[in-house]
């Protein structure tokens, strides 16, 4: 008996060693995500505040904050509210939309192709609104609600033509729909009276040039409702993307991921009405910010990432290429391309093998 | 013995899938002609403006010209349709892909955009400057679609070919974007035929493709007993003696002509390479020595009837022949993939 007790009292330290080991490697992967989503946020800010202070027309951080204030300054004041700041703030509330829109996407059907650019949704979404606005002379939150019936139609479409086999059919299914939702909008173009460069840049690639501030009202508001209901709704994310049998074994049933879905979607639209299809945004920030997390999906962080890829994309677009002024999408189409072919040539694109190598 | 005897492959007979043809090849073709008379005969009456039948003959007619215009028009259709019919069904025959389009595969994106680069950059601007960089482009693309698809231990999967060309075509679309973005001359030039149309392009256009369609067209038919034996696989086609690579590069040769040169012609147009052979198949059979020829005659008549069907369709504008084309080849995608779906 005595003995019995010297040995408990004896392992006392070492059980308390263990469990402090394991406490530690328990928290290691949720401080490193701290340490990226403060990382990720600086990197918005700093993108944000080149997009707005640099460029072909400088602006002093002083100046910034005195035009913020309401101070008129000839020349500036106009190129900053009109031009600069809306497509900044746009590039953020868009790039946050698409990386969790995308990121949901590719978690809850677990692979990373299933973006929604890649299966049509965007598309989806850009062809109702091209037809609402084009066609039906629509404005403002009808757009927005345009959208989101394209995204629907296109997400269910896939689903029930892929049925229960996930994949590699859903992928083909979304980009046989994707082909049919780009003759849509190609034949919206064809109908305005007028060749509208702008109008096809906006809603066959993506552009977050020359948007009104209404425009950005209507989706920051959206977005102050949906992301908090995506951050009450992800809680499970990490059971669900073990799929659908392991998460209803677990408690948690295929409702949620449905309510997912439904939300990713939602995001996706909302982006599509303001911005366009930004093409790849929703593909490339869901891997990006796993690798950066060590392999562990992250919603916010992917958010941030889409942020930060629209900022520098839009950027890029607008002064890296002298005398041209390249949509966002076009920039983010051109280089995310070559990663989708890198993804695909790197090899096995089963849906969980792929999942876990990106 | 008797039963070793009758395993071997009779190319004659449908391979895999079973199914017979369902009328013999004299009566088949018969209708096919019959089609394809009838889907030009309405090209030429039906229209924003539709014309009697004395017009097309009678040119003293007031509206013999709009007979004319409209004739161009439907050669242009017939002669494009029949390559990407007959582009398509190679290119299903040789990667053994139901899946396989010179649209979904990426090559009209290759040639689109090596087209562009020409205009915009090397100032190309004639027909005779536009062909050899389509096919240039179309190669490439082609190359490049099916070396990266063919990395990783399963090889080029059907999936794993279409999606690398969905991914090659986006991209290109983007830089392609790019480019038509700094000069918008070529862009407002380059709006109708980014879509796909017949419409417009006059005879000179078709003349200066045509001896490129014609040489393509003679490979992919020699080509039908390639075809054949390729469909066994590649050990049974190189055991019954056929130089597989050599066969491959005239194969490859051919559907870079048909496809570039359609581009080239009338813009990228997808689904029609994926349609017309597989409704082909059902109606005649899988011997490529029928099907490749059945395919250049379906291919030119879908692409008549669908432009046909687009001038009448939503009035009072033209849907173009490139959007009339995947309104009938997205649902037959979609059939296919949930077809082949199940063996993936």
């Amino acid at each position: 008996m005595t003995q019995i007790l010297d040995r408990r009292s004896a392992t006392e330290p070492a059980a308390r060693e263990a469990g402090d080991v394991v406490r530690r490697a328990r928290r290691a992967p949720i401080r490193h995500h701290r340490r990226l989503v403060a990382g990720l946020v600086l990197a918005v800010v700093a993108a944000f505040a080149a997009r707005v202070l640099l460029g072909d027309y400088t602006v002093t951080i002083p100046d910034f904050f005195r035009i913020l204030g309401g101070e008129q300054i000839p020349g500036a004041t106009y190129i900053v509210m009109e031009s600069k700041l809306p497509r900044a703030v746009l590039a953020v509330l868009v790039g946050i939309a698409f990386g969790i829109g995308g990121a949901i996407f590719q978690t809850t059907l677990r692979n990373p192709l299933a973006s929604p650019d890649i299966v049509g949704v965007s598309l989806g979404a850009s062809a109702a609104a091209v037809s609402a606005v084009a066609l039906a002379g629509w404005t403002g939150w009808s757009v927005s609600l345009a959208a989101v019936g394209g995204a629907l139609a296109v997400a269910l479409a896939v689903r029930s033509i892929a049925g229960d086999h996930g994949g590699f059919r859903l992928i083909l299914a979304g980009i046989g729909l994707a082909a049919a939702m780009q003759s849509v909008i190609q034949y919206v173009f064809t109908r305005v009276d007028e060749w509208d460069v702008q109008l096809v840049l906006r809603w066959l690639t993506g552009s977050v040039n020359g948007v009104a501030w209404s425009t950005i009202g209507v989706l920051a508001a959206v977005l102050a409702v949906l992301l908090p209901a995506t951050a009450w709704a992800a809680r499970s994310l990490r059971v669900t993307e073990l799929g659908d049998d392991t998460a209803r074994g677990l408690g948690v049933g295929t409702g949620r991921t449905d309510l997912l879905m439904l939300l990713g979607t939602l995001l996706v639209a909302v982006g599509v009405a303001a911005a366009g299809p930004v093409a790849f945004v929703a593909f490339l920030a869901g891997p990006i910010a796993r690798a950066l997390n060590r392999g562990r999906t992250t919603l916010l962080a992917a958010g941030l990432v889409g942020a930060v890829i629209v900022l520098v994309g839009d950027y890029a677009g607008a002064y890296a290429f002298a005398d041209l002024n390249l949509p966002v999408g076009v920039v983010t189409g051109a280089f995310g391309a070559p990663f989708l072919l890198w993804l695909l040539a790197r090899g096995p694109l089963n849906g969980h093998r792929g999942r876990r190598a990106a | 013995m008797a039963a070793l005897v009758q395993t071997r492959p009779d190319t004659s007979r449908p391979l895999g899938g079973g199914s017979r043809s369902r009328f013999a090849t004299p009566t088949s073709a018969a209708i096919a002609i019959a089609v394809l008379v009838g889907a030009g005969v309405l090209s030429l009456l039906v229209g924003a403006r539709w014309v009697p039948v004395e017009a097309v003959w009678d040119s003293t007619h007031p509206l013999h010209p709009i007979v004319e215009v409209r004739f161009e028009r439907t050669m242009l259709g017939f002669a494009v349709g029949a390559a990407l019919g007959l582009a398509g069904a190679l290119m299903q025959g040789l990667t053994r892909n139901p899946l396989a389009d010179p649209g979904i595969l990426g090559v009209n994106a290759g040639a689109t955009f090596a087209m562009v680069i020409g205009m915009t950059v090397f100032g190309a601007s004639a027909m005779g400057q536009f062909l050899p960089l389509a096919f240039v482009g179309a190669a490439a693309a082609a190359l490049l679609v099916h070396a990266i698809a063919s990395l990783g231990r399963d090889g080029a999967t059907p999936m794993k070919l279409a999606i690398t060309g969905a991914a090659l075509s986006a991209g290109l679309a983007s830089w392609t974007t790019g480019l038509l973005l700094a000069d918008r001359k070529t862009m407002e030039s380059f709006r109708f035929w980014q879509v796909g149309t017949i419409g417009g392009r006059g005879f000179d256009v078709l003349l200066a493709g045509l001896p490129f369609l014609v040489v393509g067209a003679v490979l992919a038919l020699a080509g039908a007993r390639l075809l054949n034996t390729l469909a066994l696989g590649e050990d049974l086609a190189r055991g019954l003696g056929r130089r597989t690579t050599r066969d491959r590069l005239v194969i490859a040769l051919a559907i870079v002509l048909l496809a570039g040169t359609a581009t080239a012609l009338a813009g990228p147009i997808a689904f029609v390479g994926l349609v017309v052979p597989h409704v082909v198949r059902t109606l005649v059979g899988p011997d490529y020595a029928r099907v490749l020829p059945f395919s250049m005659l379906g291919g030119a008549a879908l692409i008549v009837v669908a432009d046909t069907i687009g001038r009448i369709v939503l009035p009072p504008s033209e849907v173009q022949v490139g959007i009339m084309a995947a309104a009938v080849g997205v649902p037959v995608f979609i059939v296919l993939v949930r077809r082949t779906g199940r063996a993936l």
